[in-house]
């Protein structure tokens, strides 16, 4: 015989649509709203996550990668005598205003990076190479801002700052968290767009040589430059992720909505299973009548909500990736990396059957008489 | 005797809101008996019938099933006693809507621990007895009044009780499939010697019964072999 709990489920299709509709949209929306907050955060920091640099060298109390303050470059040959140093390139950042073929004004994330050495360069590039940057005027954008920047293709010629562009190249996913789109070009071209000095940076990226210990150089870095910051790589995108989403409050509304998610996804499922489980009611009734044990009626209640979170989770985590999927083409992205799955089919399963153990109180305290009304 | 109830009171509220749902009842059932518990509504009859039950608790007072004192008895070891001891059959029936008829009667063998196998011969058994030995992969919802309450019994028969509770068995049925009922269950009393107590308000019933106890107020108000006249 099937168990009861499972024929319970079934036999009711619609209480079951019902039951499941409301699981699936807590998975959905719980999960759309984390994988938009971890979207926001890997936008802030992907740059520096993806920089291929092990230490940052920063202006002192920068706090994050769009507001540094640019230093004298004697820091960058400095630098490069350290003991454990194996590269050192410069990168500078700011924002900038981009001109489109058709007139109008955009802005932008404008960065310079030493073309060799791959540190700081643009990577996922679908057209063109990292080298065309070396090219008059070069410079690299992302595909999923091409509307947004008035491009169509390769050639195409802009105005950055009111100075010549042309797109050599693109890439796929480099997102900002800002609007502004990343736009990648040399170090010395982006000095001119920015009219900054040809001996000043705004960063350092250091590479360490194989078995240097980070700590040591860091430290070494830290006694020989002045009146700056060494950061780990992960320290400075820690930093940068954390200012845009809470220092600005920008981020905060989002993890908020990510936090009502879950608070309505759980409220919607309590309700859901205790609805269900208040529909039975009156055959937990008569099992306890007929001799059940708290525990067999615990059983049978815990075991519909854990096959109700089950379907509920697949259907929702199923709509969820599809939505996530089509998101990587937009320049806002849903990642639903593995633990966040995991951990979401844990949150269904618990909230499942939290809500059931509170429908269970009502069963073990059933009124009897309930049991012989007609 | 299989149920001896002793100066049980059963009170609800406090103070001046006091309410005496029973008070004070005295009653023994034998073996074999056929009792109908009968009197108004709100007298009390089916509040006896539940702690008769062990299903409510009495605030005072002492409830023996089988020579056995379950006042007394922990939460947890009250299930074993209905389970062991007693079935029951309800007015509406109560059947589970989401199992066959088979597996109703399955499902109270299997809270006995008899699964497989034996679980179906012995439910197979129990149809054949009530009669409805065709309709076992039935749903309850196809099926009229009469073999419904005759699943009930059926389920009510499978952990084979020395007791039997019925509460108002006939209420929802015709006169004729009623007293096929009450026939079916004087039988069950008969020939196995189980106790049978029903609450019923139906006069046509009571020609069935061994003795006939009436309540009122929560007393009992009288008690003897009359029957009624059929």
């Amino acid at each position: 015989m099937a168990s009861l709990a499972w024929r319970n489920l079934f036999h009711d299709r619609v209480r079951l649509v019902v039951t499941l509709v409301g699981i699936v949209f807590s998975v959905v929306l719980t999960s759309i709203q984390m994988g938009l907050f971890l979207g926001f955060v890997r936008a802030t920091s992907d740059l520096i996550d993806r920089s291929g640099a092990d230490l940052w060298v920063a202006s002192s109390g920068v706090v994050n990668l769009e507001n540094g303050i640019p230093f004298s470059e004697r820091k960058f040959y400095q630098a490069q005598g350290i003991a454990g140093v194996a590269d050192v390139r410069r990168l500078t950042i700011n924002f900038a205003t981009w001109k489109k073929p058709s007139g109008s004004d955009e802005s932008i994330l404008l960065i310079g990076v030493e073309v060799e050495g791959g540190m700081g360069t643009p990577w996922n590039l679908v057209e063109g190479r990292i080298e065309d940057l070396h090219q008059p005027d070069a410079v690299i954008v992302d595909e999923l801002y091409k509307s947004k920047l008035g491009v169509t293709g390769i050639g195409q010629t802009v105005e950055i700052m009111g100075r010549r562009a042309r797109v050599v190249g693109f890439t796929r996913g480099i997102r900002t968290f800002t609007t502004s789109p990343a736009v990648f070009t040399t170090l010395d071209r982006a000095r001119r767009y920015f009219g900054l000095p040809a001996d000043q940076a705004i960063f350092l990226l250091v590479r360490l040589s194989n078995g240097a210990d980070i700590e040591v150089v860091r430290q070494a870095l830290k006694e020989r430059l002045t009146f700056v910051e060494v950061l780990r790589t992960t320290e400075f995108a820690r930093r940068q992720a954390f200012y845009w989403m809470f220092e600005t409050g920008a981020g905060v509304s989002v993890l908020i909505a990510a936090l009502l998610g879950l608070i309505v996804g759980v409220v919607v499922v309590a309700q859901t299973i205790y609805a269900s489980t208040m529909d039975h009611l009156r055959e937990y009734g008569t099992l306890k009548a007929m001799g059940a044990s708290n525990g067999y009626l615990y059983g049978v209640i815990i075991r519909q909500s854990v096959i109700s979170a089950v379907i509920g989770y697949s259907i929702g985590i199923a709509i969820s990736l599809a939505v996530a999927t089509t998101s990587q083409k937009t320049t806002t992205a849903i990642i639903l990396p593995g633990w966040i799955l995991g951990t979401l089919f844990l949150v269904t399963l618990l909230m499942c059957m939290l809500a059931s153990v509170v429908s269970i109180n009502k069963v073990t305290r059933l009124d009897p008489a309930m049991v012989f009304k007609g | 005797m299989m149920i001896e109830v002793c100066g049980v009171t059963k009170s609800y509220g406090a103070g001046d809101a006091t309410v005496h749902a029973l008070n004070r009842v005295d009653l023994s059932v034998s073996a074999g008996e056929m009792l109908f518990l009968m009197g108004p509504s709100g007298s009390g009859k089916t509040t006896l019938l539940s702690i008769m039950g062990c299903i409510l608790r009495p605030t005072s007072g002492a409830v023996r099933i089988a020579g056995q004192e379950v006042t007394g008895l922990s939460e947890r070891q009250l299930p074993r006693i209905r389970l062991e001891q007693i079935g029951f059959i309800f007015q509406g029936f109560n059947l589970f809507p989401a199992l066959t008829v088979r597996e109703n009667i399955e499902l109270a063998l299997n809270l006995k621990g008899i699964r497989g196998n034996e679980s179906r011969r012995r439910s197979e058994v129990l149809l054949e007895r009530v009669g409805l030995r065709d309709k076992a992969g039935q749903w309850p919802t196809n099926l009229s009044g009469g073999q419904k309450q005759r699943v009930a019994i059926a389920r009510a028969l499978a952990g084979e009780p020395g007791i039997i509770l019925a509460d108002e068995p006939t209420a929802a049925l015709d006169g004729t499939t009623g007293r096929a009922i009450l026939d079916l269950l004087r039988e069950l009393a008969h020939e196995k010697g189980r106790t049978i107590v029903v609450v019923t308000h139906d006069n046509r019933a009571l020609p069935y019964a061994d003795r006939i106890v009436t309540i009122e107020d929560g007393q009992i108000s009288g008690q003897g072999p009359e029957k009624g006249d059929g």
